[in-house]
């Protein structure tokens, strides 16, 4: 199996402020790993870091092949192969649906218009939202929006998606329909890196649970195992809160 | 006091007074639409030396009154480069649009900046992750929604630009204050003229604003109206 993320002795600090220290982590092809742990221990700085929307301190990140922390490659190239979902969806307000996700491929990977609708619409009916191809952002519920979003980061055909808190800005009600849709990405086969607070789609989907605390991976094993039979004393302190 | 015969023998000045206004401010405000754009722009570029071109063009224009750079630009400028190119001159019109366009640009700048600097962070973040340069990113997302935030602070510079241009009169710009004056040197009839001539500006800058709004409401997107 390809390694799709190798992250070696990853630091990266604030000023003074250390909020991850020293992450080692490998991710596979096809793997789905869900990244939990409190607040503040750096789950989605971490994510960040993968597609350098913050920079690394120090430490060696390859993803999908490209080495992200070398200063020379072209980072939006590598970036167009790294699908990106934001707990506040970021959707462009100013364009409609449609728009949205044609943004990327018209501009980037120079589709035509038709084909990116096209494939915009196919899209869109993949995440049940085909009806509203011509509404704006402000028109959709969060989760509907979410939804556009993963759509969004689909239509570059990335080869990892990473997910950053997807559920957390959501209505209860809402938190469903985007799982939904993560489950049947799993299930194709993508590899997937997600920062999540939703237990118990960790332990459906995941292949790899990571617990986070304090900028460090204190422990890392099968959803089964994290979830029933934790080892370290900091992770089931944090599952007695959570579960 | 009589309004009516007053504007009866006035108006035909005053009209051609009116158009002058509306052609050199409306001219001024397309010249620093693209000059506040190029100068916030160059504001934020990278190049530190590009920078402070536009901090430094900000800071003058801020830092002095319309009226003497109006003087600067008509007289100042000529006789400096009238030593290099024989017969060079600049005409009044061209001297009242370029102040004007020169200081609304200035302003406008600062107004764009503050649009840019309001679209959410997490707007280019966006953009970024699906590849974008930050160039593109500029130009497809954060520009068409930081100039939306910019409508009402343009429409209140746009205001000022037209009342600013009555100052150009100093310079002997044939606009609507100064066909005004015009006729009360001849007449004495300062108050009727000069509260006609305000009521001039008054209905003009209304109608404006009523064209703002609606573009305003027009722009909303999210609510089909």
């Amino acid at each position: 199996m390809d390694k799709k993320v190798k992250v070696k002795n990853l630091y990266k600090s604030f000023g003074k402020l250390d909020v991850l220290c020293g992450i080692d982590l490998e991710v596979e092809e096809g793997e789905v790993v869900c990244l939990i742990g409190p607040s503040g221990s750096g789950k989605s700085t971490f994510l960040r870091c993968l597609n350098r929307l913050e920079e690394a301190t120090s430490g060696d990140i390859e993803v999908d092949g490209y080495c992200i922390s070398d200063k020379k490659i072209n980072i939006n190239k590598v970036r167009e192969n790294i699908g990106m979902v934001f707990q506040h969806f970021n959707l462009f307000p100013h364009l409609t649906v449609k728009q949205n996700i044609m943004l990327a491929p018209v501009d980037r990977k120079k589709m035509n218009k038709p084909e990116a609708e096209a494939k915009a619409i196919e899209l869109l009916k993949r995440v049940g939202l085909e009806d509203k191809a011509d509404n704006y952002p402000a028109q959709l519920s969060g989760g509907q929006k979410q939804r556009v979003a993963i759509a969004r980061a689909l239509a570059m055909q990335p080869d990892i998606m990473m997910f950053d808190e997807p559920t957390s800005a959501l209505d209860p009600e809402m938190v469903g329909e985007v799982l939904q849709v993560m489950r049947e990405l799993a299930e194709g086969g993508m590899t997937m890196v997600v920062v999540t607070h939703e237990m118990g789609f960790a332990r459906d989907i995941a292949d790899r649970v990571v617990f986070m605390a304090d900028g460090q991976i204190v422990e890392q094993g099968p959803p089964s195992e994290i979830f029933t039979n934790p080892k370290e004393e900091r992770t089931k302190e944090f599952l007695n809160c959570v579960l | 006091m009589d309004f009516a015969t007053v504007f009866m023998e006035v108006y035909p000045s005053l009209f051609s007074g009116l158009q002058m206004t509306l052609k050199a401010s409306l001219l001024a405000i397309f010249i620093a639409f693209f000059l506040g754009l190029g100068s916030c722009i160059l504001g934020m570029s990278k190049i530190k030396p590009l920078a402070w071109i536009s901090k430094l063009y900000i800071w003058i224009i801020r830092g002095t009154p319309f009226i003497v750079q109006l003087f600067i630009v008509k007289y100042g400028v000529p006789q400096v480069v009238s030593m290099f190119v024989d017969g060079f001159n600049i005409s009044i019109f061209q001297a009242a649009v370029g102040t004007l366009s020169l200081n609304a640009g200035a302003y406008m700048s600062e107004i764009f900046r503050g649009g840019i600097e309001a679209v959410d962070p997490g707007q280019m973040e966006a953009a970024s992750s699906l590849g974008l340069p930050r160039s593109r990113a500029m130009i497809k997302v954060i520009l068409p929604q930081a100039l939306r935030i910019s409508i009402p602070s343009l429409c209140n510079q746009f205001i000022i630009t037209l009342k600013d241009s009555s100052l150009a009169q100093v310079i002997g710009l044939q606009e609507l204050f100064y066909q005004g004056k015009i006729y009360v040197g001849r007449t004495f009839k300062s108050f009727e003229t000069y509260i006609i001539v305000g009521c001039v500006y008054l209905v003009i800058i209304t109608v404006l604003s009523f064209v703002i709004k609606h573009i305003e409401r027009k722009t909303k997107y999210g609510q089909k109206s």
